[in-house]
Order: structure tokens, then C-alpha cells, then sequence
């Protein structure tokens, strides 16, 4: 099966027609349980949400800080996995047929899933790209190559390590959008650098044409706006599941609070990257 | 796949300019550590091929470390086990009593090469951090070393030599707070410090090249071998043993011999509590390939890829992974993969203790469990060479209370 539905590259052009970024965000499938995932999922386009960066869960995340890790702890916690991810992704298609979701995570999960089986499966649920964090370019023939054959984009990411002889290597075989990793760091640990952000994302056009993603740090409605002057994305991840986190009871179920803690901060985050470049 | 595999008229030839030994190694870290891991690769090519990196290397390993260690023929334990010879390669006899400071020693020197003065380790029982915490201090480097928080507990006395040494000890207390979470956090650690900061990883595992690096670093171990018992037998010894938990003892001790067909290798994996009880330490007896710290190699993981527990009561075993070479060696059949409980260790540790006056680690006392159900039925001119890859003193807190309990003490 191949991939034909380029809602990434439709929404990335409506976005630029609008002049302003997009707002990417990250959720791990499953987390705190597989119906309360689906319903903040559910709810996360009309909250001002543009794309969603779906997080695979994984017992090691290793680019991961202590959000994103406790978040895939309590999707695998609650049963999660790669078949439950697929089947919410497939349950949040069917009633919406235009946001862009791109499935994020960490290789050996999909290794064992099989690379075939899940190009299929995921092409098919309705996922638009992947970004998986542990296949550098050197490690293309793994999963980059056979997603890319089949339609299905393989979203890169760039970090500030990554220098402008590096860059080339790191564009072969991008497609989607390229994610520019704000800091030399794991998730949800430092805040955005703007200046820097600005002056890398001004390096990396002068190799690239395709649309760029900033995340990592991205924490508030400020920075979002801050980001999205220069950004055509801005991904929030630890922020989120730290607002599902803290809407839990006392023994980590989710409550009647928290699909609406998600959505206000949403919503909020939402209102920075579009005022960003009125 | 990936890679393909090297001619096979030399099992001594991997991994290739990839760092695949067949399907397994490579280099499966996140995009901000590439940049530096091609560096580390560049300086260990550089440093590899050249003499002046050898000779200061030969300086250290005769003056600090105290190598050659010796090659010791365990005559009571021979006469116990009534079968082959046995001889001891005594890596624990090098300075911080284990094998580690072999790797750690190299990859500091070539730390030092880079001019990197800031080093992270992870450690599992506490050798490799103290091994590394201790070369940090002979050359001035600042040190970290990541340390599962239950590790910390069950290995005191190497806490407090890392302390004196001047290293930092960060406890882990993410997933099981032992060996695999000690890496992931050195990882997370290095990929916000990844311009100023080297990492020595402690076994032949991770990204390329540090498999390959880490079996060089070690391949001392089995030179030296095969000079003293050309030397004391005037022979090839015909089977050698060590313990596996990343495996670097082990690839240590069988590089050299890998293209003599005449020798026999064994690696012991830990057992824990018995292969079938599901709690162990055995990637290979009891587990699949999969992807986990940089490289592709058997791994204990369940039916959705998430990594499981391992168990064992050596620190310096209980990790899910092994090196990726000695997956590759698995398959390729040249290396039999065996294992040993933490029962049969503990036995082993005593009887080493009791008969030759050696208390040895529990790591290799999962290797001499191992020796003592084969050497047996082996003829008496048979010479079985096990290494004794580190000393016992740093377990006898968690060992003491269970020989008691099993009446051995």
C-alpha cells in the first residue's frame, strides 16, 4: 500500500496562504489510557492544534526527558501498544480526515512490529510521516528507504550539532518537513533559545526549501509566538503530557479535568502562534 | 538489510566501515550525537594506526595497570573438578581489580587525544566507574558516572571509591534504576553535552565504534594469553571461558582466538534465577535481536519491542543487551552461548575462595559455574583457560547473607 493523502504538504501550504506557523502536538498513544488518549486526540484540531505528532510508546526512550518518559510509562502502563497506537490513529481518522499526524518514536518497536507490516498498517490508519529518533541517515536502509518508496514521509531531524557539512546528509531522503531540534538536549529540559533558534533556522534555508518544525523547550503561549515568527511549525510535547500528568488522581487515572486541562493549554498555546506575526 | 556480511574466512575481520558485524551493530543514536560519534571513529582511526598512541598505551598498561596480568594454573581446583587443566587469566590482579581499566585506559588517552577533559560512565557493579573515575584522576578530567539507583545500593564500597577519586556519582531512578537505566541516562546526559563531553561506555556495546574500540582495548587480554601458554604448555589452550553481560571481558579474551578452529569458546550469560523462571540476564539463551543503545543485538524484550528486566545477582550482568559481535558470533556458531544461575555462582564463588585463595567476583563466578559442569569429563592434557575478570571483594554484602543461607558459609 502506499501513501497518497499529503496532508502534511496540503497543511503546510494552507498555513503559509495564512501567514503564520503551525502548531504541532506531541501526544503519546495510550497515555494515561487508550479511551481518554482518543478523546484528547479527538479534540486537540479544534483546539487549535494544526498537526499531531502521535508518540509511539517505548520502555527506553533515550532522546526522551522525565515528561515524555513518564507519559509512554503510563501508556505502556495501561496496556499500550504498537497494534493499540495503530488502532487510535485508525479510530481518530474517522472522523477526521484532514489533520496531519505524524508517528514519533523509537526504532525497536517498529523492528519487531516488522518494517513491511508496519509501513502497512500505518499507511493505511491513517498516518501521514514518521519521525523516529534513533535512525540517523547513516541507518537509512532500515525504515527511511522502504517509507520513502512507499509515499510515506520521513521527517529528519536537525539539531544545533548538526553542522553545514552535516546538513546535506541530513536533507537526503527528508520529506514532510524537516524537525529542528531547538536544543542540544533531551524533551521538555531547557527553554527554546530564541536568537539561536532564529540564526539556525536562517542556516538551515539556505539549504532547504521544505517546511521547518522547531520543538524542544516550547513550553508557553510566549514562546510559541516567539518561535512562530520564524517557524513555519511549533511542536509542544513535555508541556502537554505534563497538563495531562498533573490533571490525574491520586492514583494516576485520568479524571473529568483531563481532556479540558489538554485543550486550554492548547488553545492557549494556539492563540501565541497565531498572533505571532500580526 | 543493512549491511553485508563480512567474507567469512576470518571471524576476526568485523565490524565493517558501518560498524555491522552482519545484521548487528551500527550506529542507532539521535541525530545530535553523530556528529561527535563520527569524531570519536575519526580519532580512534587515527590513534589506531598510530605508534605513538600504542606506545603510551604499552607506558600505562605496564606501570599503571600492572599487565601482563598473570596466567595462573589452579591446581586445586583442577584436582576438584578432576578432568582438564585449569588456568585463571587474573585480570582481577590489575589496578581496580577487574578487566575494565584495559578499555577505560585507551579510551581516556583518546579522550585526551581529542582534548575532551570531561568524561561520563555509566556503571553497573561499579567497576567500570571506578576504573574510570580512576583515570580521570591520573590525568586531571572531571568525571560523572550514572549509576542505577539499586546498584548504588548493592555496591557501597565502589560508591565511596568513586568518591575518593573525585568522580561525581548521579544515581538513576528511571525504569529498574539499574545497569540499562544507568545508560540511557549517561546518553540523555551526553546529548546536552555532547560538544564538550566524552563518553567511555564501559563494554563492548553502544553505537560504532565503540564495540569495535572497547574489543581492541581489550584484546590485551587473549594476546597475552596465547604468549604465557605457549610459554607454560607450549600449546593452544583448547577451550576458553569467560562471563557475558555486555561481553567485554569475553571479546577480550576470544578476539585472538577466533580463527583457531582448534579452540573451543564458551561465553556464560547469567541465569538468575533460571532461564525458564524468566527472570535472567541471558540476551542470547533467552532473548531476540532488537534495537537498544545504539546498536542491533539480542535483547530481552517482550512481543511489542519494549525491553524487559533483566535479573541477576551480579550488578556487572544484569543487563537486557550483550555486544552486538557476540550476537553475531552466536549465530555465526562460533562461540557457544551457555549460562549459570545465581545459585550456581555463589557456590562457585566459595569454592574458588576455599580452594585457590582467590575471591573472585561474582561475574566470573558465573564463568567458573560454567567450568566446574564441563571440565570434568574433559581429558587431563585438555587446558581450559577461564579469565578471572575481576575480584570479589566489592560483592561480599550482597554474597555473605545468601552462602549463609545455603549452608556454604
Amino acid at each position: 500500500m502506499a501513501y497518497t493523502a499529503s496532508r502534511l504538504d496540503t497543511s503546510f501550504a494552507a498555513l503559509k496562504a495564512e501567514n503564520r506557523a503551525g502548531l504541532g502536538i506531541f501526544i503519546t498513544a495510550g497515555d494515561p489510557d487508550p479511551e481518554t488518549s482518543l478523546a484528547i486526540m479527538k479534540a486537540l484540531p479544534g483546539a487549535g492544534a494544526d498537526m499531531i505528532e502521535f508518540g509511539m510508546p517505548f520502555s527506553d526512550p533515550m532522546a526522551d526527558g522525565p515528561s515524555v518518559q513518564a507519559s509512554s510509562q503510563r501508556s505502556l502502563k495501561a496496556g499500550g501498544s504498537m497494534v493499540k497506537t495503530l488502532a487510535q490513529l485508525r479510530a481518530f481518522r474517522e472522523d477526521d480526515k484532514t489533520t496531519p499526524v505524524v508517528l514519533m518514536g523509537y526504532y525497536n518497536p517498529i523492528y519487531i512490529y516488522g518494517v513491511e507490516r508496519f509501513l502497512t498498517d500505518a499507511i493505511e490508519a491513517g498516518a501521514d510521516g514518521l519521525i523516529v529518533v534513533d535512525l540517523p541517515p547513516e541507518e537509512d536502509e532500515e525504515l527511511c528507504l522502504p517509507a520513502v518508496k512507499r509515499g510515506l514521509p520521513f521527517v529528519r531531524l536537525a539539531t544545533p550539532t548538526t553542522d553545514d557539512a552535516r546538513l546535506p546528509t541530513v536533507l537526503t531522503n527528508t520529506s514532510g518537513f524537516l524537525y529542528y531540534v531547538s536544543i542540544a538536549g533531551v524533551t521538555g529540559t531547557a527553554e527554546v533559545p530564541i536568537d539561536m533558534v532564529t540564526a539556525a533556522l536562517a542556516r538551515l534555508r539556505k539549504h532547504t526549501d521544505i517546511p521547518i518544525g522547531v520543538g524542544f523547550g516550547i513550553k508557553t503561549k510566549e514562546q510559541a509566538a516567539a518561535v512562530g515568527t520564524v517557524a513555519d511549525a511549533c511542536i509542544v510535547g513535555s508541556a502537554v503530557v505534563d497538563a495531562i500528568r498533573d490533571s490525574l488522581d491520586g492514583s494516576g487515572k485520568a479524571t473529568g479535568k483531563t481532556v479540558g486541562a489538554v485543550t486550554a493549554l492548547v488553545s492557549d498555546l494556539a492563540a501565541g502562534v497565531r498572533n505571532a506575526r500580526s | 538489510m543493512a549491511s553485508s556480511t563480512p567474507v567469512l574466512n576470518s571471524f576476526r575481520n568485523g565490524p565493517d566501515e558501518n560498524g555491522h558485524f552482519g545484521i548487528f551493530g551500527g550506529r542507532f543514536v539521535a541525530e545530535t550525537l553523530m556528529p561527535l560519534i563520527l569524531e570519536v571513529e575519526k580519532a580512534y582511526l587515527t590513534a589506531k594506526g598510530d605508534p605513538d598512541f600504542w606506545a603510551e598505551m604499552e607506558y600505562y598498561r605496564k606501570h599503571y595497570i600492572g599487565r601482563p596480568s598473570a596466567l595462573y594454573f589452579a591446581p586445586r581446583l583442577t584436582e576438584h573438578f578432576g578432568g582438564g587443566k585449569l588456568y585463571f587469566k587474573r585480570d582481577e590482579l590489575n589496578h581496580t581489580g577487574a578487566h575494565k581499566i584495559n578499555n577505560v585506559m585507551g579510551q581516556a588517552l583518546l579522550a585526551k587525544r581529542m582534548g575532551k577533559t570531561k568524561i561520563i560512565a555509566e556503571t553497573g557493579a561499579g567497576q567500570h566507574g571506578v576504573a574510570t573515575a580512576t583515570a580521570c584522576a591520573l590525568f586531571g578530567m572531571e568525571c560523572e558516572v550514572f549509576m542505577g539507583a539499586e546498584d548504588v545500593k548493592r555496591q557501597k564500597p565502589n560508591v565511596d571509591r568513586m568518591r575518593l577519586l573525585g568522580a561525581k556519582v548521579v544515581p538513576v531512578t528511571s525504569g529498574s534504576s539499574t545497569l540499562k537505566d544507568a545508560m540511557n541516562e549517561a546518553l540523555r546526559y551526553w546529548v546536552s553535552k555532547a560538544e564538550t563531553h566524552f563518553y567511555i561506555i564501559g563494554t563492548a556495546a553502544g553505537p560504532h565504534p565503540y564495540p569495535a574500540m572497547v574489543r581492541d582495548f581489550q584484546s590485551i587480554i587473549g594476546e597475552e594469553v596465547r604468549w604465557q601458554l605457549e610459554e607454560a604448555e607450549g600449546k593452544l589452550p583448547d577451550v576458553l571461558v569467560a562471563c557475558i553481560g555486555g561481553g567485554s571481558n569475553a571479546i577480550g579474551l576470544f578476539h585472538p582466538f577466533l580463527d583457531d578452529e582448534s579452540v573451543e569458546i564458551f561465553g556464560v550469560e547469567a541465569a538468575g534465577h533460571g532461564i525458564d523462571s524468566g527472570e535472567h540476564a541471558a540476551s542470547l539463551t533467552g532473548g531476540n535481536p532488537g534495537v537498544l543503545h545504539g546498536n542491533r543485538t539480542y535483547l530481552l524484550q517482550d512481543d511489542d519491542g519494549q525491553i524487559t528486566e533483566a535479573h541477576s545477582i551480579s550488578a556487572g550482568l544484569d543487563y537486557p543487551g550483550i555486544g552486538p559481535e557476540h550476537s553475531w558470533l552466536h549465530e555465526s556458531g562460533r562461540v557457544k552461548y551457555v549460562s549459570a544461575t545465581d545459585t550456581d555462582a555463589l557456590k562457585a564463588f566459595a569454592l574458588c575462595s576455599k580452594l585457590e585463595g582467590i575471591i573472585p567476583a561474582l561475574e566470573p563466578s558465573h564463568a567458573l559455574a560454567y567450568v566446574g559442569s564441563m571440565i570434568g569429563d574433559l581429558a587431563k592434557d585438555k587446558i581450559v583457560v577461564m579469565n578471572l575478570c575481576g575480584r570479589g571483594d566489592k560483592d561480599l554484602d550482597a554474597v555473605i547473607p545468601r552462602l549463609e543461607e545455603m549452608g556454604e558459609l
